[in-house]
């Protein structure tokens, strides 16, 4: 385990570097981006960029600048407010995409995983035909549809909640439930097809002979098995779940990360768009790694492999 | 000597998209207290549908028990609603299966998956369980069961994951254990050690056991009694003395002759010939005419009456009658 | 034979007559009876691809959806194509199908005009996926050892990027259009096809069937022709089929930001975007075509891509 957990440390921190240099030479290379290009940009921004970005000194030594700056967690400064940085940005701005994303993302999992089981349970009866339905129209419908649907119909024309921004619990309910309906569907749909294979496994059938109740039988013997195939999709969820903010934040006008970042895209705030991407890329890496750690935890065999090897 | 439990002309039913497969059809035997009775025949001849029906572990859809009788203790099994027969499974009769590989749960520790039966029943301590737990992993040979008990199915070989098997088993003292072809799955030499725990393991408790395999050398090794099934039937019924030196039913001796045998010199292997009937549509006569080379026009027509060979041998073979002996005098 | 009284096996027990005890003739049926006659995988597959209904409506749906990008504006009322100024933000007519746009443009030409991008977006980035996800995937499966090893880390380390994100940084840096789309898409889509493809390869390579024909001295390219490539084909289409939506959703999802077709040219994440600061007027319209139509796409395809992996899926061959 502990090797394994190194090496996949390791990779991370590749990924990773990978990003940055990315990020930095793609905006280097872009013809007209304020690091090549003085014109569209106030003497006061500029003063900050030359001096944050050694704009002055070889590129070479820019890059070296710019990853021990980010090691620093250091993003550097916005280029349309020159009293602005990155790090202002993602101070205002990241509580609240957290707040929206770790919602979401409980709803998501925990309404998934229960309409899953339920689906599989009841197979092939009403319960699993309506659970599975609600799937294949949350797969299939976008998000962002799905934000201005709910606008539309429960903000405007029923006026039960109210149309957008970030105050009160009532404000969280339509954000949280256009992003979370997608990856609930993905858990259901997972959730289902698992539990009925492990529900066909012989260790259940063992669990049956020595008499347990149902209720043991589905929630101590089969979930876990079950959900083994889910902890490894939550990665991509959670990266699903984190671009999916960038619209929902911007349709509800939510002060967040996610409505910073599409603005600094549509006035090509350079760099804010490298900071943020930057950002965004180590923490969706490191819940990757997380979840490698769980299921490492929740599968015994994984241990054996590095450890004792049978 | 005390009958224990009793099974009456018992009926299952699968339905199935493509019609009502009729898996068991008529079964009728009973076990004694502390006996060994083998059930054996070829894959798909209905022995592991008939030991599930006794546990009530039939999956409902699809199949279901459509007659007969399952007595144990004066309780008609068959008849039980699930929530009574729960009280019944791992604690009166219990079951172990073919692959120990699979059967045992990956993400639960063996201590866990052992205890919880005898937890559930006897609603006793968890450091009673754990007491329990030991001496029973002592029982099936398992060595420093103290250490084990915290490890997971993957960390033990295959014949050490069956007797933790027979251990979750026999945790509860059942006086019956039903077990699935329980040492198919397993190399030869551990098959033995397996077969040798059995034999210990009855004489030690008492516990009656129905054996169900298609491995007559596992059948010579363990069983009292044994009960020959086909097409969803039994179709001769004896000690395992009568079955194997004076077989009457031509499947029965078709079965002992496709096996190798050390005690007579150039014996030749004969298989038997064909496939077993197609159960959705099972013959009205003997299940085995198509593939019997002694077969009657009335074997097709009409399932052949029971005969008495001895106190326990029965069989059900038309050769038996009067009449047949004309026929093929000098063949049979 | 006679049989005088009845032909009766009932269960009640029956007269036995004596000439039944005479040996049974010989029965040809009884003999190694029903042989099923064989059917190919694909036709086998087909059959059962007809027989799952969701996937047949997907597929019929998708069907009717290329027929309308094709002939949707064409059909449209000659009155509709004009666009005319005054006639901005009508509802739904005998003249505008679908009503107008703020710009007075008919929504329903729009409406299929944005078809024909979004399907040819999905379609391209799946065409990318499948010949350099094939190409990488099956050298690294095929060749195995160093070659491998070294070709797998690569793709691990993309895998580890994440994919919206490198598109968004992609569009940015890119002239915005429909083709800096496709490039954004694939850019690192096909790493999901090229590890597909690698293991199918890599497990296929050593059954029985291509051991034996490399025995024969079969030269590399016909056992990559005859053997790997029939074997790998039900699971690299169920994959090109759900990589077709996935893309139609990024391209909705980058036009939806700003950051993807850029007017005049419409797709529906584009005509979506437009129309948010439309519905809360009650312009219901502006919304509901294209989000209607993209998630008719998405749901014909992810069902088809359902339908296809059953229906492909060899273990379930009975």
């Amino acid at each position: 385990m502990a090797t394994y957990l190194i090496k996949r440390f390791f990779a991370m921190i590749v990924t990773l570097w990978l990003i940055i240099t990315l990020t930095f030479f793609l905006m280097h290379a872009l013809p007209g981006s304020p690091f090549n290009d003085e014109r569209n940009t106030s003497e006061a921004v500029q003063k900050n960029l030359i001096a944050h970005f050694n704009l002055d000194q070889p590129v070479s030594v820019q890059y070296i600048e710019y990853l021990k700056s980010i090691v620093q967690f250091d993003f550097g400064p916005s280029i349309k407010k020159s009293s602005q940085t990155v790090n202002d940005l993602l101070g205002r701005g990241f509580p609240v995409s957290f707040e929206l994303g770790m919602v979401t993302l409980v709803v998501a999992i925990l309404s998934g995983i229960l309409l899953g089981v339920l689906a599989a349970l009841k197979h092939n009866g009403v319960i699993d035909y309506l659970a599975m339905t609600i799937a294949v129209l949350g797969i299939s419908v976008p998000n962002f549809v799905l934000a201005t649907l709910l606008i539309q119909q429960v903000a405007v024309n029923w006026e039960l909640l109210p149309v957008a921004t970030w105050k009160s619990w009532r404000h969280m309910v339509l954000p949280t439930l256009a992003l979370a309906t997608g990856p609930m569907a993905i858990i259901a749909r997972l959730t289902r097809s698992s539990m009925l294979e492990v529900l066909t496994q012989d260790y259940i059938l063992t669990a049956k002979a020595k008499g347990l109740t149902p209720f043991k039988i589905v929630f101590k013997h089969a979930l876990k098995n079950a959900l083994l195939p889910v902890v490894t999709v939550l990665g991509a969820l959670a990266a699903g779940i984190l671009t999916g903010t960038f619209v929902i934040e911007k349709i509800f006008a939510i002060p967040g990360m996610g409505k910073y970042f599409v603005d600094s895209i549509n006035n090509r705030d350079y760099p804010v768009i490298m900071g943020t991407t930057i950002f965004y890329s180590a923490l969706l890496i490191f819940l990757l790694f997380l979840v490698d750690v769980a299921y490492g935890i929740l599968d015994p065999r994984i241990k054996l492999h590095k450890k004792e090897g049978r | 000597m005390e009958k224990i439990l009793q099974v009456k002309n018992l009926h299952v039913s699968f339905r199935t998209y493509g019609g009502e497969v009729k898996a068991v059809r008529g079964v009728t035997f009973d076990l004694h207290k502390g006996e060994t009775i083998a059930i054996v025949g070829e894959s798909g001849c209905g022995k592991s549908v008939t030991a599930k029906s006794i546990m009530g572990l039939i999956p409902n859809p699809p199949g279901k028990i459509t007659d007969g009788k399952i007595l144990f203790k004066g309780k008609d099994l068959a008849k039980l609603p699930d929530r009574e027969l729960r009280k019944i499974r791992g604690a009166d009769i219990s079951m172990i299966f073919q692959d120990p590989m699979t059967a045992l749960n990956p993400t639960l520790t063996i201590g866990e998956q052992i205890m919880e039966g005898i937890i559930q029943h006897h609603k006793i301590a968890r450091s009673d369980a754990r007491k329990k737990a030991l001496e029973i992993l002592e029982l099936v040979g398992i060595p420093s069961p103290k250490s084990r008990l915290k490890q997971y199915p993957h960390q033990f070989s295959g014949g050490m994951r069956q007797r933790i098997v027979i251990a979750l088993a026999l945790i509860c003292e059942p006086e019956v254990m039903i077990a699935d072809e329980p040492t198919t799955a397993l190399d030869v030499t551990i098959q033995a050690q397996i077969l040798d725990l059995f034999r210990d393991i009855q004489k030690k408790t008492g516990v009656s056991i129905i054996l169900i395999t298609h491995d007559l050398g596992v059948v010579a090794q363990v069983a009292d009694r044994v009960a020959v099934m086909y097409g969803g039937k039994i179709i001769e019924t004896g000690t395992k003395r009568e079955i194997f030196y004076e077989p009457q039913h031509p499947y029965t001796k078709g079965l002992l002759n496709s096996v190798p045998r050390i005690d007579i010199e150039d014996a030749e292997l004969v298989p038997i010939a064909g496939t077993p009937p197609d159960l959705f549509a099972p013959p009205a006569g003997c299940p085995f005419v198509a593939r019997c080379e002694y077969a009657m026009e009335v074997c097709d027509r009409i399932y052949p009456t029971q005969t008495l060979k001895g106190n326990e041998h029965q069989v059900y073979c038309w050769l038996q009658d009067v009449r047949a002996k004309t026929s093929f005098a000098t063949k049979w | 034979m006679e049989a005088p009284k009845q032909q009766d096996t009932s269960y009640t027990q029956p007269n036995i007559l004596d000439e039944w005890f005479v040996p049974k003739k010989a029965n040809k049926d009884d003999a190694e009876a029903v042989v099923r006659p064989s059917v190919s995988y694909w036709k086998d597959a087909w059959h059962r691809l007809l027989k799952n209904k969701l996937a047949m409506l997907g597929l019929v749906c998708l069907v009717l959806l290329v027929l309308m990008a094709a002939f949707g504006p064409i059909i449209a009322p000659d009155s509709a194509k004009t666009t005319v100024l005054q006639n901005q933000n009508q509802p739904p007519s005998f003249e505008h199908w679908f009503g107008t746009d703020e710009l007075g443009r008919d929504v329903f030409t729009r409406t299929w005009e944005g078809a024909r991008i979004s399907l040819f977006v999905g379609v391209m980035a799946a065409l990318i996926d499948f010949i350099i996800g094939v190409t990488y995937g099956g050298i690294a499966g095929y060749k195995g050892g160093r070659t491998d090893h070294y070709m797998m880390r690569f793709v691990e380390i993309l895998y580890g990027l994440p994919y919206l994100l490198v598109v968004i940084l992609i569009s940015v840096v890119l002239e915005p259009g429909l083709f800096s789309i496709i490039i954004a898409l694939s850019i690192t889509g096909w790493v999901g096809m090229a590890r597909m493809v690698r293991g199918q390869v890599l497990q296929i390579k050593n059954y029985e069937f291509v051991l034996a024909s490399q025995t024969f001295g079969t030269k590399t390219s016909r056992i990559i022709r005859k053997n790997l490539l029939p074997n790998t084909m039900g699971p690299i289409i169920v994959q090109m089929t759900l990589t077709v939506p996935s893309a139609i959703f990024a391209e909705a999802f980058l036009s939806f930001l700003g950051i993807g077709i850029q007017p005049p040219y419409a797709s529906w994440g584009s005509m979506a975007n437009d129309a948010l600061p439309v519905i809360l007027s009650g312009d219901w319209w502006r919304l509901f075509f294209p989000a209607f139509f993209i998630s008719l796409t998405m749901f014909s395809f992810n069902v088809l891509g359902d339908g296809l992996q059953d229906a492909l899926d060899p273990k379930l061959r009975r």
